[in-house]
């Protein structure tokens, strides 16, 4: 495949994205600059740390600086769902040489969903110039939308007060998406009452790390059990597809 | 200058865990070998959690605060939902709970 023809289709199949990106990478770039960073800030937060919710909680680590271990496990469980990400490309990415760490590098929720796409009917090797601009095209949305809203911040003569609570309303956003999808409430359930607990026996500045262990001890006990009833019943999943 | 320390070190923490979660069905399960089924289960469950986590995350200072900030910000995150379960556009249920919120707290 041509370059020019591989670039026009990625850009077509990350039109939604784009959009999604410029909208989001805005909201987290005047939050930073809120928080007193400046675009250079967000330009190489959105190159290097490219990731959608844990670049929101990373501002507030930025204003509060927890442990960097704090830092580690949040991220890691705020991307546990990257796990399964891949596992669909494992090939698919291998073959595509020297772009291939950088596949998996750039492989966020929305350019994973674009990937899965493309699965079905260009799933062949021609396309994997395709693949990789839609990699680099969703990348660069990104970063365009970061640093363009922390200029807008820095320019604009608006007080962005409370304009942080963005953050909270895209975590609120994703609950309540997951909520009306899934078929069972108890993870939430379970990390809310978990979290009040946590905020109240810690404080407001400690909370989180406790909270996040004690969930993920709650959710892989559960699991368990479910892993060990289920072998009766035995049934298996296929992994693509939100 | 110890805070910019920091700060890097903090981002570069992120960056790395970020690309090692992107990084381990490829280190791990690139060849045959299923994914553990306790993993699999797991991983279903922990985004949702993991989420809800956040959000109380994210409120813990003005639910913490005074009563006025505490009110504000859980009219906000109710109105956020509402919106979200009305619309289920994440663009219009982030501009309305954040528009609602900061005009909010400079009322009250």
């Amino acid at each position: 495949m041509e370059t020019a023809v591989a670039l026009k289709l990625a850009f077509k199949k990350t039109f939604p994205v784009l959009c999604g990106y410029l909208f989001m990478g805005m909201a987290f770039g005047i939050l930073l600059n809120e928080a007193g960073y400046g675009f250079l800030w967000a330009f190489f937060i959105s190159l290097f740390a490219y990731s959608g919710s844990m670049q929101f909680v990373l501002v507030e680590f930025l204003i509060s600086f927890p442990s960097l271990v704090t830092a580690a496990l949040t991220t890691l469980l705020v991307n546990a769902r990257h796990i399964f990400y891949g596992l669909n490309f494992t090939g698919i990415f291998r073959r595509m040489g020297k772009a291939y760490p950088y596949m998996i590098f750039s492989l966020t929720d929305e350019t994973y969903s674009v990937n899965c796409a493309m699965l079905a009917a260009e799933k062949d090797e021609k396309y994997d110039k395709c693949r990789f601009f839609v990699n680099l095209l969703d990348h660069c949305y990104w970063v365009t939308g970061c640093t363009a809203g922390c200029l807008i911040g820095e320019l604009l003569p608006f007080d962005f007060t409370g304009v942080e609570f963005a953050m909270t309303a895209l975590f609120v956003t994703i609950v309540v998406e997951q909520w009306l999808n899934g078929k069972t409430h108890f993870p939430a359930v379970t990390a809310v009452a978990v979290s009040l607990i946590c905020l109240a026996l810690f404080g407001a500045d400690a909370f989180l790390l406790p909270a996040l262990i004690l969930i993920s001890a709650a959710l892989t006990a559960v699991s368990g059990v479910e892993k060990r009833k289920e072998k009766k019943s035995g049934s298996k999943e296929d992994t693509c597809g939100e | 200058m110890n805070d910019t320390l920091n700060a890097i070190l903090i981002i570069a923490v992120v960056a790395a865990v970020t690309f090692f979660t992107r990084a381990v069905p490829f280190i791990l399960f690139g060849g045959k070998r299923r994914m553990p089924e306790i993993v699999r289960r797991l991983a279903g469950y922990l985004p949702a959690g993991i989420m809800a986590a956040l959000v109380v995350y994210c409120v813990k200072d003005d639910i913490t605060g005074s009563a006025a900030s505490a009110a504000v910000s859980l009219f906000a995150v109710a109105l956020t939902a509402a919106l979200h379960i009305w619309k289920r556009n994440s663009i219009i249920s982030i501009l309305g709970g954040t528009a609602v919120y900061m005009v909010l707290i400079r009322l009250i």
